[in-house]
């Protein structure tokens, strides 16, 4: 990808970071929480996909790291579960 | 550059750096011989068998720990222990066998025989692999320590709060205990990060990884496992260090804590632990039992992903260790169910065994006899597990002998019986002699005899509602008939001084075998694997030309082939085998060169911990020798530059191996 | 047969994936570095509303202030991808410079969250005084000496790389480095989502 490209990309994260702040400030209501994850989300697939060059990479590489971020998202999601962190 | 006189190894393709231009603020250690070439080697079987001699060591430190529990527990009012030491030697003989004695043993192995099964010259990163034996070794030293500096760690081997406070265990055992783990699981995660990157990246030509020794998998397994699985106790730890420490309260319930955070954390790492436990084992006898009923392994592709399913689900289960903890009925059921369904891929690497035996010419030598007997005790322990898997009934075996009993069958009988077995199947590899078989024998039937006499009858205390970790048991309590405590408590002591005696024949074996052992032919076994295609012991370089691989059991598959009704006939002895790689052998092999930032590195660990325990100023010094480390290694080259050899070498047919 | 495999220095040459060696290796160990931060955001998860005597989350967090630093520290991650780029291209002046803002902008975040302990301190928020307030520095913490041994790391590879002293390939190490960068980066995003953001 040519500098440019990553300028544009940082141009994006960075519109994402500032609407996440703006949730601060703005009441969403019901929307609040999932616009909040789905933007974090965006964001660490942008930096990983492209920063991190992982889409232009082996699978190889994609395997090993999503399987530790599934298993991680998985495990401590059920063990906060256990203790009715999400009710 | 300053050429040192050596004489050439007999193939003549190996030579050495010198020690001229090394870029690190040091010259390169270059010596071949002595305790020069031990400690600064980077060479994965100078290595590996470090690492099985340091954790034959703490199996002698934690067995001798076992005894004395056995002793005490032996008659009513035992008066050999306090509590506070009896706390101290549960403890501290949980956490060596499981530590220091079965993860590093089964690294060992690792590491000697991965790069060999898979047909490299070393591991993927040497001086790492150095790094790590020696960071397990300073840590498990380390941990020890705490023996004479106050007291050891007396909280048991799960350390749940509020023993781990610092109310109920004012010593300093505890904090050598966190810090100690933490130096081990450093080098667990570093081996791991090692090893995987070896398994995938450093086979020989054709090595896919269908065509892979199962050991091999096994280990990869494992090492997948302690990739994610040390994380989750190294948090846990740091949290219990900032606890004891410097004053946070993370699991007191005084000031509002959780204390079943400890007790996830723990067994999120500690169930697939467990499996990292077991699967060496069980790789070693899925080489053993083939070769000895001369039939290849039965459903080999069923053994590999079995293993990766033990490894997967193994991280759904840990809750079933905390049945008993109120977690509420939903975990409670979810995580009974999931417990059973592990038991599923458990019996089928049973299956797969004993068909492998169906209908085989058996050939009872000491190493098959232990992996026989791994599957008759395995399943005895896996078969208990599945009783606990069942919650109601678990929260009436939870915290009594019966648990005891279990783990035992899994990990005595399964676990170290599955080392035992490699250590006859492999020593004629490592040492080029070949252990007693009549010893081993007595070796094999004691420790059969003395382990079922020993953990037996805790099924029947346990039941009967002995509790676990219990540290006098009185007359009044013991019941009467054949059900009585008394009876069973002195059963079980006899039975661990059988088992004692058991061990120590091995290690009298060993003594003897070094003395005047039967030198091992080439191929002693008629074995499959690619290990046994070089010499007893292999050359520093494992292979003279790096073989290209066909098939599954590669060496089997160039000593036999099939005639014209099918049956497979030997067409060549390993002899001609080997000649055929050395025909080709590569001209100059220049191996990663040793180095004396691994255990430099290391050593600013244990500096560290100790800091953190008796003063901040001495935990920096220890950060300042860490970080030195760093910068040394980071500017030494792993392997020397070729003009830095000897002889120099700058044509074009010089293999470099990591 | 001439198998050239300088592990540990250069990376792909001939392993048997095709895939560097040392990028498989850094590659694993952010996989294992999901569970590390995992472990330690899910004990923050559980203890933050439990504040006893000391400040509640909204009542210390600065979230102007985190922001820019949180900005900052994004923007970092643009210039570590600019100097691995000009690294691949051989372009030493534009790798130094880049690799050297990077360790600036490194740096302010630290500064930053240094400055922010010391307000949250003043305000009543010390170490010991709460389970949030322990789980909340421990978390943030381990993050920033993340930062920080990233920092270390970037300021070392300039000098080393200006005399000429690393072994192997020069763009690999920078890589290898702005991979461990920019996962940092990554665990800062979802801090700052899932602490900041989001009220307990
Ligand atoms: C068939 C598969 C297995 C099942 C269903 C199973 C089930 C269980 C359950 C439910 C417990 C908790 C009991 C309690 O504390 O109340 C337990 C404890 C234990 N299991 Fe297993 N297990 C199996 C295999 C293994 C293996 C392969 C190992 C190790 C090699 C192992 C080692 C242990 C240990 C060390 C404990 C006790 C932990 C402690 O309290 O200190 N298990 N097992
Ligand atoms: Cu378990």
């Amino acid at each position: 990808m040519s500098n440019a490209g990553y300028v544009r990309i940082a141009a994006i994260l960075a519109a994402i970071t500032a609407l996440e702040v703006a949730t601060y400030y703005v009441d969403l209501g019901a929307l609040f929480l999932p616009s909040l994850l789905i933007m974090m989300a965006v964001k660490f697939y942008i930096v990983v996909s492209f920063f991190m060059h992982l889409r232009y990479e082996s699978k190889m590489f994609s395997w090993v790291f999503y399987t530790g971020l599934f298993l991680a998202i998985v495990v401590y999601g059920i063990f906060l579960a256990t203790f009715h962190f999400f009710s | 550059m300053a050429i040192i006189e050596r004489s050439i190894t007999s193939t003549e393709v190996f030579s050495v750096a010198t020690p001229s231009s090394s870029l690190g603020a040091l010259k390169r250690p270059v010596a071949t011989t002595g305790w020069k070439s031990w400690l600064f080697t980077v060479d994965h079987k100078k290595l590996g068998i470090m690492y099985s001699a340091a954790a034959l060591f703490f199996f002698i430190v934690g067995g001798l720990e076992a005894v004395l529990i056995r002793l005490q527990l032996a008659a009513p009012n035992g008066k050999i222990l306090n509590a506070d030491l009896y706390n101290q030697m549960f403890t501290m003989h949980a956490t060596t066998m499981v530590f220091l004695f079965v993860m590093p043993m089964a690294a060992g192995l690792a590491n000697y025989f991965i790069p060999l099964q898979i047909g490299a010259r070393d591991v993927a990163f040497p001086r790492i692999n150095a790094f790590s034996f020696w960071a397990f070794l300073f840590g498990g030293l380390f941990l020890n320590l705490s023996w004479f500096l106050g007291g050891a760690a007396d909280g048991g081997w799960f350390m749940y709060a509020p023993n781990s406070g610092p109310v109920f265990s004012p010593s300093h055992g505890i904090d050598f205990w966190v810090l100690g783990l933490q130096i081990t699981g450093i080098a667990s995660l570093a081996g791991a990060v090692n090893l995987i990157t070896t398994v995938l990246n450093m086979r020989a030509p054709g090595m896919k990884l269908m065509r892979m020794p199962i050991f091999t998998w096994m280990q990869l397994v494992v090492q997948f496992l302690l990739l994610f699985a040390v994380p989750v106790i190294t948090v846990a730890l740091f949290l219990l260090s900032f606890q004891r420490n410097f004053g946070a309260t993370f699991f007191d319930v005084s000031a509002g804590a959780d204390p079943l955070l400890w007790q996830h954390l723990f067994w999120i790492f500690g169930h697939p632990e467990v499996y990292i436990l077991i699967l060496p084992s069980f790789g070693v006898i899925s080489e053993v039992l083939p070769v000895f009923s001369r039939k290849p392994l039965f459903g080999y592709p069923f053994v590999v992903f079995s293993g990766a399913a033990i490894g997967f689900v193994g991280w759904g289960v840990w809750a079933h260790h905390m049945f008993a903890s109120g977690l509420g009925p939903v975990s409670v059921a979810v995580f009974s169910i999931s417990t059973m369904a592990i038991a599923v891929p458990t019996g089928v690497k049973i299956v797969n065994w004993t068909m492998t035996l169906w209908g085989g010419k058996l050939e009872f030598t000491a190493a098959m006899k232990f992996a026989v007997g791994l599957i008759v005790l395995f399943t005895i322990g896996g078969l208990s597990g599945v009783t606990h898997s069942v919650a109601p009934s678990d929260t009436q075996q939870t915290d009594t002998y019966y648990i005891v009993a279990h783990f035992h069958y899994v990990l005595f009988g399964g676990a170290v019986f599955g080392l035992f077995s490699g250590f006859y199947y492999w020593w004629p590899k490592v040492f080029g002699k070949l252990l007693n078989e009549k010893l081993g024998t007595w070796n094999f039937w004691l420790m059969v005899i003395g382990m079922n006499m020993t953990f037996g009858p805790m099924h029947i205390l346990g039941l009967q509602g002995q509790p676990r970790r219990m540290y006098q048991w009185t007359e009044a309590r013991a019941g009467e008939g054949l059900f009585n405590f008394g009876f069973w408590n002195m059963f079980a002591s006899i039975g661990s001084i059988v088992l004692s005696i058991g061990i120590l024949l091995f290690l009298i074996n060993i003594v003897i075998t070094a003395r005047n052992g039967k030198v091992a032919p080439l191929d002693p076994w008629d074995a499959r694997s690619l290990e046994w295609m070089t010499s007893n012991p292999p050359k520093e370089h494992n292979f003279d030309s790096i073989p290209t691989i066909s098939h599954l059991d590669e060496f089997f598959h160039r000593k036999y082939q099939e005639d014209a009704s099918g049956q497979m006939v030997k067409v060549k002895t390993a002899e001609q085998v080997m000649k055929e790689l050395e025909d080709n052998a590569d001209a100059h092999i220049h191996m990663p060169s040793p180095s004396y930032w691994p255990i430099f590195l290391a050593a600013g660990l244990p500096v560290i911990s100790f800091g953190v325990i008796y003063s901040i100023p001495i935990a920096i010094i220890g950060g300042v020798i860490v970080l030195f480390g760093c910068y040394g290694w980071s500017i030494e080259p792993s392997t020397a530059p070729d003009d830095d050899f000897d002889p120099p070498a700058t044509t074009k047919d010089v293999v470099h191996v990591g | 047969m001439t198998t050239d495999s300088h592990t540990e220095t250069d990376g792909a040459a001939h392993t048997s994936t095709g895939l560097s060696n040392n990028k498989l290796g850094m590659w694993l160990f952010l996989g294992s570095e999901c569970l590390l931060f995992g472990g330690l955001i899910s004990t923050y998860m559980l203890y933050r509303g439990r504040v006893g005597e000391g400040p509640r989350p909204s009542q210390v967090f600065d979230i102007p202030f985190t922001s820019v630093s949180s900005f900052v520290l994004l923007m970092s991650s643009l210039t570590m991808v600019l100097a691995v780029s000009a690294a691949h291209k051989g372009d030493d002046r534009n790798t130094y410079l880049w690799t050297t803002v990077t360790a600036i902008l490194g740096a302010t975040f630290v500064g930053g969250q240094v400055y922010e302990f010391t307000a949250f301190y003043n305000e009543g928020m010390g170490f010991t005084t709460s389970l949030f307030s322990s789980s909340f520095y421990v978390l943030t913490g381990f993050h920033g000496v993340h930062v920080t041994v990233g920092v270390i790391m970037l300021m070392s590879i300039v000098g080393i790389m200006k005399r000429s002293k690393v072994p192997g390939s020069k763009s690999e190490t920078v890589e290898m480095i702005g991979l461990y960068w920019h996962f940092v980066d990554v665990v800062w995003i979802i801090i700052f989502t899932l602490i900041y953001l989001i009220p307990a």
